[in-house]
């Protein structure tokens, strides 16, 4: 449950240092965001479908730790290249919309994909009998959720005015690889 | 509330539309014509007012302020400008400077729309306005290789001026753009609590730069020169030949001088605006 919450309150962190990311090489401008939320929404809707197929094979804690290292390997590229990258693109791609989506594309959708796998898998994991299946779901969704809610908040009301945005991914990055050795030690 | 305004002194409520960006407002009153962006319930300040019965003079202190910048660097034949709220510094570089080219860079359509509706703006072969983000086209304006001998940073989204166009790294950017007698004007607030990290931004970029300010405004006005800047003597020598050409637009540049302080009066040890770091708006409230 704790995972799952962790889950929740770094993608939306990512959504919304995504767009602050952005603005230097993009603007600001209203596609910008559109961009950042496009893709947000497309790689959490990969992350669940591909999560909840995972889940159908030996579900277990090992590999579910695994997502989460898998996720803060990563945030790797984002926190080191996003800038080398969105350079090359901004002068490969004319329009700034597409310029955007593209960028966005790259530095996010594989690793909001990995956590978007998390959800579903949770609730694999944590089912025990089809009949309490919705009721455990429901709570998951519930935590993950607040846990998004609680991100939103401490990002754009707290962490963006005491640290960077390379300290605050920093810092997601080693909650990450805690979570998932965690996850692995206990599944062990 | 604009129907609070609407109550006092005879304030009529000209035009309203809601961009992608906010909500623009245009009032009248018995003395001028003024646009306006709310994008909270507050209500917002004047962006920009012109004198029904005079066009031409300036109305806000700040534009005064800008155009004595004059004292600094004359005759500018490129200019760019961030920002175009109701034309008004664009229409009055070009009525001193006929042959000057001068590109506005605008982030909103409809502030565009409404500044040629209400305000009387026009480009003209010489004036031409481009829609989109004003980092996006200064970036790539870099990229050719174009310069512009004054760029004039007017930017606001209703709250405050944008957090990416406020960092060290567009400062750089704009540096880029200005040939070796190249200038940069910026509009800002006296009163934010940024202030201090602004101007320690705009130092770490430029270098000593003049801060201009005066009582019965919240804005200041930063000048920022490639060159090493005037003295006071030779702002107050060089004030009377401007005197009569910006005597029209409603100023007496030679009070000026006064207000173009070099002074360092601010806490240098905040932390300077960067991409990692900026934090503007939360700064601010």
């Amino acid at each position: 449950m704790v995972l799952a919450f962790i889950a929740g309150f770094i993608i939306m962190s990512i959504e919304l240092l995504g767009g602050r990311i952005l603005a230097p090489y993009f603007g600001s401008s209203i596609y910008v965001w559109g961009s950042v939320i496009t893709v947000f929404m497309l790689s959490l809707s990969v992350g669940y479908l591909t999560g909840g197929k995972l889940s159908l094979h030996n579900p277990n804690l090992v590999t579910y730790g695994t997502f989460f290292g898998g996720a803060a390997v990563l945030l790797i590229p984002l926190i080191l290249w996003a800038n080398p990258i969105m350079e090359t693109l901004f002068l490969q791609i004319e329009d700034p919309r597409y310029g955007s989506l593209v960028v966005s594309m790259i530095l996010f959708f594989i690793p909001t994909a990995i956590l978007g796998m998390i959800a579903p898998y949770s609730v694999r994991l944590l089912v025990q009998s089809t009949h309490s299946s919705g009721h455990v779901a429901g709570k998951l969704y519930f935590i993950s959720t607040l846990g998004s809610a609680l991100g939103t908040l401490a990002t754009s009301f707290y962490l963006v005015l005491w640290f960077e945005v390379n300290q605050i991914l920093i810092t997601m990055f080693i909650t990450l690889v805690a979570a998932g050795c965690a996850a692995i030690l206990t599944g062990k | 509330m604009v129907s609070d305004l609407f109550a006092q002194n005879g304030v009529r409520y000209i035009h309203q539309e809601r961009s992608l960006y906010r909500n623009i407002v245009v009032t009248e009153d018995s003395n001028r014509r003024c646009m306006r962006f709310t994008i909270t319930s507050r209500i917002g300040q004047n962006q920009s007012c012109r004198f029904l019965k005079n066009a031409q003079e300036l109305v806000f202190p700040y534009a005064k302020m800008t155009l004595s910048s004059l004292l600094v660097q004359d005759n500018p034949e490129r200019i760019l400008i961030v920002g175009l709220g109701g034309g008004t510094l664009p229409d009055t570089y070009s009525s001193l400077f006929p042959e000057a080219e001068i590109i506005i860079s605008e982030i909103d359509e409809a502030v565009f729309r409404v500044a040629r509706d209400y305000f009387g703006f026009r480009e003209t072969a010489k004036i031409k306005v481009d829609i989109g983000d004003a980092r996006v086209y200064i970036k790539r304006a870099g990229l050719r290789g174009e310069k512009f001998d004054l760029v004039i940073l007017d930017a606001f989204n209703g709250e405050y001026i944008p957090e990416h166009l406020m960092t060290a790294e567009f400062l750089e950017e704009v540096k880029m753009l200005l040939p070796d007698d190249g200038m940069v004007i910026a509009n800002t607030f006296s009163t934010s609590r940024l202030n201090a990290a602004e101007s320690n931004t705009y130092q770490s970029v430029f270098g000593e730069f003049f801060n201009i300010r005066m009582s019965g405004t919240g804005n200041r006005v930063i000048v920022a020169s490639m060159q090493p800047l005037p003295d006071r003597n030779t702002l107050d020598e060089r004030a009377p030949e401007f005197k009569r050409k910006l005597t029209p637009f409603g100023m007496d540049v030679t009070r000026f001088p006064q207000y173009m302080s070099r002074d360092v009066n601010w806490d240098t040890s905040q932390r300077i605006l960067t991409d990692q770091y900026s934090p503007a708006n939360l700064i601010n409230n």
